[in-house]
């Protein structure tokens, strides 16, 4: 063997982060400078629209399904907690939870987006505001349904006994993922449903 | 737990595999499967050489019609399919896959890591980058495929709207051109988050981030630069996309929409990319310099605050592209400073590979020929960089044959240039063999020469008033005999490209065998074999300095004693 | 390779009208802010020629200094690791030129971006299509295309010309080296540069961002007249179009066929807006923002197939009969 083994003295434990959540932090960082552009470009154009609906007219404020997601953060917290404890039942339970508010949350996205598409005749095409509107709710929301899917399988998993405590560190980094999406939901609030609207 | 090959921590099984004389279809799956950095990072190295042919070839033609006025050896739409094509994939297929391979191969190697952290995320990133370029490039036989009405983007690798929406840009091909950048856009991202976690999470023993070797750190610099880059990138072509496909008014300047936006996204992302491309340059430089100059990399601490800084700094300046567009005076001021404050980080680097090199014994390999070129040349394309920043004078060069000067000097004459010397340096390691070093000197010999001859006298057109991006340019306005000196030196360099091609090839059964350590060096890939075992290391390392071979090999003076 | 591009320049053809022989560059300025700029880039050259100079010399004498000699020699030379007051001290030089790079700079965006407008200023409206140019005068009531009529603007009585930016389509960028540096044309925005040109003649530019297929052929004429010149041209372009007996059927042709849809002819029911302004033709020295000498020959062959000069430009063909042809040719030559 050619290898020259290097060998020194380690003064401390070496310890160091988890990959997995470097990783998704890492991802987070990028996920985060995509909505900044599509949030740039929604307030850059409020009030450039040529042609109505404008969005004082036809925007209702969601605040039950805003409620549900970001209640959906400390469920997921919860189920955790309780994933950390080996505690199973609490956590299928919590997790269920968890899923069910987000499918509330995107239950509530498509009510929305079908009054407006069928009672206030907006789409992506019909005016800048349309464009800019769906752009950044359905990026959001396909953020939401990408979640859902992993809750979903982990869900799955759970229920077929395969998940255990030693799994606590992926799902608390897919937990991140889901604070994530929550996060930004107040950003996109704030911006569609307050400023966008004022 | 499969997501990694290797076991980390614990001990390996060294046996040589049995029944290995496999035919090529194995070899061919094998290559195909393998989560293995070093398998991929030389995929990535091969697949980006071969975009390196293919967009030098697409740059031969610009040349060839360049070369006298009113020419017709292309025709209009030719001619901007050409730049357009040439520009993306020396950027997207060239330049990202082959810094994100060399990180690939070398950051694991570097750190004592016997993988990346997620081995598969790898192979999805850079299968993703590979169609993307795939995509990209059958946009020219799209004609008769998918849709219609193909045959390559003509609409500049800044893709400026409204020009790409689709009242001005009918057909599919500016589809491909978003489509295939955003695909290769996910690879990019993946790799990057990749590089992050492998840097903070796979280190060594005794590896602090204050030992990492500099190639390690600006390459942890330069993806999460990437992070924040791409992402831009991709949104805005989201939203193009938007356009074209849904009907949206993102860009539709009939409908309020906004040419001005893009141009900002798109510098959001070009102007740190630029940097995203360099910084691997200099990464490079870092190993390379010390090793022959005999001495240790001067300030160390220094050249990281620099490379963080630049990457700072770099995301403030994008508006530089921007100063004919009408801004304020107020903007144009704000962004010659935030520009020219650039020029104090990249000076400490300048300044402190000068002094690694002073006081050392410089061996004039290949390598470091490649790396000396790389420091008088960087030096003037950042000097035109500076010309470029002064805002007024910036309102004459822009999008003048001036810029095509700036850029290709540090895209070539930096980059292309330090990517060469890595090539010469690294070699072995890969391969086990030596690159030749005559033919070597042939290769940087012809092209110096055919570079300075393109690029130097490049400058002139643009001051003579020479737009880019124009097909033919009328007789008589005193710009014929410098764009036909600007071609021949073109030819020049393909010659030298070529060289280096026949040199790679034939140094593969040829070369003289390296060894572990061809060149006397100190960071961790030369403690292995050449090439390294799947597993890298097979006692993994514990390092107590930056240079633990120097260690090694000078027991009475270590580096340990000085940090 | 070398060989054949000798050939290719051998055998390149004689399309292009060659009207002039005049380099627009940026170091002849004929005009204040142009002027400005090329004192700063003086300047900026001299600065940066000097740290070139400096870290150039340096490099090249510790390479020289530094090599390796002697093959005998296997010693390391002394490892240095670094030192923070050469550090500090080349952090703090590299600052100060740039400070003053950056005042230097900023006093020029000043001057020339917002330099107060005279009130005798000319002003022209101008827009930039896929691929020519529209010169609006809105104050002379005067339109016209691809070659613009200025007034020399002398120190003791300065008459700048201010030009308003606008676009129909996609980026163009107005420049004409010698006056100023350019200015972009982009849709749905208004920008503004001037020029005060301090000698007559003839100044050459283009547009200078990539717009599309003809990009290269969206060429650019200044004309600085003496204020005599420009009042008779200004007053021979407010005239509407004459009409001559002889061209009467040119004229019915122009009418008849499609031309009227995207000319204007004033006088006449031609009033089309997507083509440049035809009114007074013959006034013009070029064909189709330079990509022909306005010559009869040319002409003809412009209507006939305007791709023979500019393949890819917004006009088609219209497959005229050859008579029709002459007859429109004849009746656009009496356009003064
Ligand atoms: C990797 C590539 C790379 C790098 C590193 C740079 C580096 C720099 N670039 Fe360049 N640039 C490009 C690639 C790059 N550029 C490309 C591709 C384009 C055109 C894109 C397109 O339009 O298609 C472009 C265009 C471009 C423009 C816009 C031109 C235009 O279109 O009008 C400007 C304007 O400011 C600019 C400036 C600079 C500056 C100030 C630096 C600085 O980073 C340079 C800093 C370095 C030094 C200054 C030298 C070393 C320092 C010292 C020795 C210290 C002492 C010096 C001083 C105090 C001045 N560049
Ligand atoms: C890393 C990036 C990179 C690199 C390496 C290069 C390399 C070169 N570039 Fe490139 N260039 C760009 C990035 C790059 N360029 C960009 C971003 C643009 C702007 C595009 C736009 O405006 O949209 C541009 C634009 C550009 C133009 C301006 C076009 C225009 O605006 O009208 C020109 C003109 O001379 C040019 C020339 C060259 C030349 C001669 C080389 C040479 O150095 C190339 C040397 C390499 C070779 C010569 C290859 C040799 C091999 C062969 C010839 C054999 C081929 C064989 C097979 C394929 C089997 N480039
Ligand atoms: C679809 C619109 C269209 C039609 C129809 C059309 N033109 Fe044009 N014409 C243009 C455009 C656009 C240009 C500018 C082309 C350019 O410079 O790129 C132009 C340019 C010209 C010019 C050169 C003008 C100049 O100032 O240099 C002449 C002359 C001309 N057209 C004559 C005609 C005649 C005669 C006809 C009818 C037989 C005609 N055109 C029909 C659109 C049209
Ligand atoms: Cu108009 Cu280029
Ligand atoms: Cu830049």
């Amino acid at each position: 063997m050619s290898t020259i083994p290097i060998t020194g003295a380690v003064d401390r434990p070496w310890i160091l982060p988890s990959r997995g959540r470097v990783g998704m932090s890492a991802l987070i960082v990028a996920e985060s400078a995509i909505f900044t552009i599509f949030v740039i470009a929604y307030i850059y154009n409020i009030g450039r629209s040529i042609s109505g609906p404008t969005p004082q007219q036809v925007l209702e404020v969601p605040i039950f399904a805003t409620i549900c997601l970001l209640s959906s953060s400390l469920t997921i917290w919860i189920a955790e907690r309780a994933l950390h404890r080996s505690n199973m039942k609490m956590f299928g339970l919590w997790w269920l939870v968890t899923w069910v508010l987000g499918v509330i949350f995107l239950g509530g996205t498509a009510v929305e987006w079908r009054k407006l598409i069928y009672q206030d005749g907006l789409t992506i095409h019909t005016n800048l505001f349309g464009t800019t509107y769906y752009s950044l709710v359905g990026l959001h929301a396909s953020h939401v349904t990408v979640g859902l899917i992993g809750i979903l399988t982990v869900l799955i998993l759970t229920l077929s006994g395969k998940v255990a405590v030693r799994h606590a560190e992926r799902i608390g980094v897919f937990a991140l993922y889901w604070h994530f999406v929550d996060a930004v939901w107040v950003v996109v609030f704030t911006v569609v449903y307050i400023v966008g609207r004022s | 737990m499969s997501d990694r090959a290797i076991p980390i921590g614990e001990s390996i099984d060294l046996t040589p595999p049995q029944g290995m004389a496999a035919g090529w279809l194995e070899l061919l799956h094998d290559w195909v499967i393998t989560v293995d950095h070093k398998k991929l990072g030389i995929m990535y190295i091969g697949y980006a050489l071969i975009f390196l042919l293919v967009g030098g070839l697409e740059a031969m033609l610009i040349r060839v019609q360049l070369a006298v006025s009113n020419n017709h050896f292309l025709s209009p739409e030719t001619y901007n399919r050409m730049f357009t094509m040439h520009g993306t994939t020396m950027v997207f297929l060239m330049g990202m896959p082959i810094i994100i391979g060399i990180a690939n191969y070398l950051v694991p190697l570097m750190i004592g890591a016997r993988d990346m952290a997620f081995p598969r995320l790898n192979a999805f990133s850079f299968w993703m980058t590979a169609f993307g370029g795939l995509l990209l490039y059958y946009s020219f036989i799209g004609g008769v495929g998918l849709y219609g009405a193909g045959s390559a983007p003509d609409v500049g690798w800044f893709a400026y709207a409204p020009l790409t929406e689709k009242a001005f840009s009918p057909g599919h091909t500016t589809d491909y051109w978003a489509l295939a950048l955003i695909v290769s856009g996910f690879g990019t991202i993946g790799a990057a988050v990749n590089i992050i976690a492998t840097v903070i999470s796979m280190r060594c023993k005794g590896m602090t981030l204050f030992r990492m070797p500099l190639l390690v750190w600006l390459n942890l610099v330069v993806a999460s630069l990437i992070l924040v880059t791409i992402s831009p990138l991709t949104a805005a072509q989201i939203m193009l996309e938007i356009d074209r496909y849904l009907g949206g008014h993102f860009f539709d300047t009939q409908a309020g929409g906004s040419a001005i936006v893009w141009i900002h996204f798109f510098w959001i992302f070009g102007h740190p990319e630029v940097y995203v491309l360099v910084l691997p340059a200099f990464a490079i430089a870092n190993e390379i310099i010390p090793v022959f100059s005999r001495k240790a990399i001067f300030g160390y601490p220094a050249m990281v605050a620099a490379s963080v800084g630049i990457a700072f700094i770099s995301l403030g300046v994008w508006a530089h592209h921007m100063f004919t567009v009408g801004m304020t005076s107020a903007s144009n001021t704000f962004f010659v400073l935030s520009t020219e404050i650039v020029a104090i980080p990249t000076g400490i680097k300048i300044f402190n590979w000068l002094a690694t090199i002073w006081g050392g014994k410089v061996r004039f390999t290949t390598a470091m020929l490649f790396c000396i070129g790389f420091l008088f040349q960087f030096l003037i394309a950042g000097l035109t960089g500076i010309m470029l920043s002064v805002a007024p004078w910036d309102w004459q060069l822009h999008n003048s044959f001036f810029v095509i000067a700036h850029f290709h000097y540090v895209l070539v004459g930096a980059i292309t240039f330090c990517l060469f010397a890595a090539f010469y340096y690294w070699y072995p390691k890969v391969t086990g063999r030596m690159l030749d070093e005559k033919l070597g000197k042939w290769h940087f010999w012809l092209f110096v020469i055919g570079f300075h001859v393109t690029f130097d006298f490049m400058h002139i057109p643009g001051l003579l008033g020479m737009p880019r991006q124009i097909y033919t340019y009328e007789p008589g306005r005193g710009w014929d005999s410098w764009n036909m000196i600007v071609s021949l030196g073109g030819a020049v360099q393909a010659i030298a490209v070529l060289v280096f091609v026949f040199n790679l090839v034939w140094s593969y059964s040829k070369g003289t065998v390296a060894g572990a350590d061809p060149w006397d060096a100190w960071t961790l890939e030369w403690a292995t074999t050449s090439p390294p075992p799947v597993y890298n290391f097979a006692v993994e390392p514990v390092v107590s300095s930056r240079r633990p071979l120097w260690d090694l090999k000078h027991p009475e003076d270590p580096d340990s004693r000085y940090e | 390779m070398g060989s054949a591009l000798l050939l290719l320049s051998a055998t390149s053809q004689m399309g292009w009208s060659q009207t002039v022989q005049q380099t627009p560059s940026i170091f002849a300025p004929a005009s204040t802010p142009a002027h400005q700029i090329y004192e700063l880039s003086l300047f900026t050259l001299g600065l940066t020629g000097g740290i070139f100079v400096v870290v150039a010399g340096l490099l090249t004498y510790a390479i020289i200094r530094y090599r390796h000699r002697g093959s005998q020699d296997d010693t390391e030379p002394p490892q240095v690791y670094g030192s923070n007051q050469i550090e500090l001290s080349w952090t703090v030089i590299p600052v100060l030129i740039v400070v003053v790079l950056f005042l230097t700079t900023t006093r020029v965006i000043l001057a020339v971006q917002d330099a107060p407008k005279p009130p005798a200023a000319v002003e022209v409206t101008v827009t930039g299509h896929q691929f020519w140019w529209e010169f609006q005068y809105p104050k002379l009531g005067i339109v016209t295309a691809n070659e613009l009529h200025v007034p020399v603007s002398d120190a003791a009585s300065p008459r700048p010309t201010y030009l308003k930016l606008l676009s129909a389509d996609v980026d163009h960028s107005f420049w004409v080296p010698e006056l100023n540096g350019k200015t972009d044309l982009i849709p749905n925005r208004v920008n503004e540069t001037w020029i005060d040109p301090q000698k007559t003649g003839l100044y050459v530019g283009q547009c200078a961002q990539f717009c599309g297929k003809e990009h290269a052929k969206m060429l650019l004429r200044v004309y600085v007249q003496s204020p005599a010149d420009f009042a008779s041209w200004v007053k021979n372009q407010q005239q509407t179009a004459v009409q001559q007996q002889s061209v009467e059927r040119g004229r019915e042709v122009f009418e008849t066929e499609a031309c009227a849809n995207c000319h204007t002819i004033s006088g006449t029911t031609a009033q089309g807006r997507f083509g440049p302004d035809l009114s007074h033709f013959m006034s013009r020295a070029t064909l189709a923002a330079g990509a022909a000498e306005n010559t009869p020959e040319n002409l003809r062959a412009w209507i006939k197939d305007p791709d023979t000069f500019k393949p890819g430009c917004l006009m088609p063909a219209m497959k005229l009969s050859d008579q029709e042809i002459d007859e429109v040719a004849d009746y656009l030559a009496t356009l003064r």
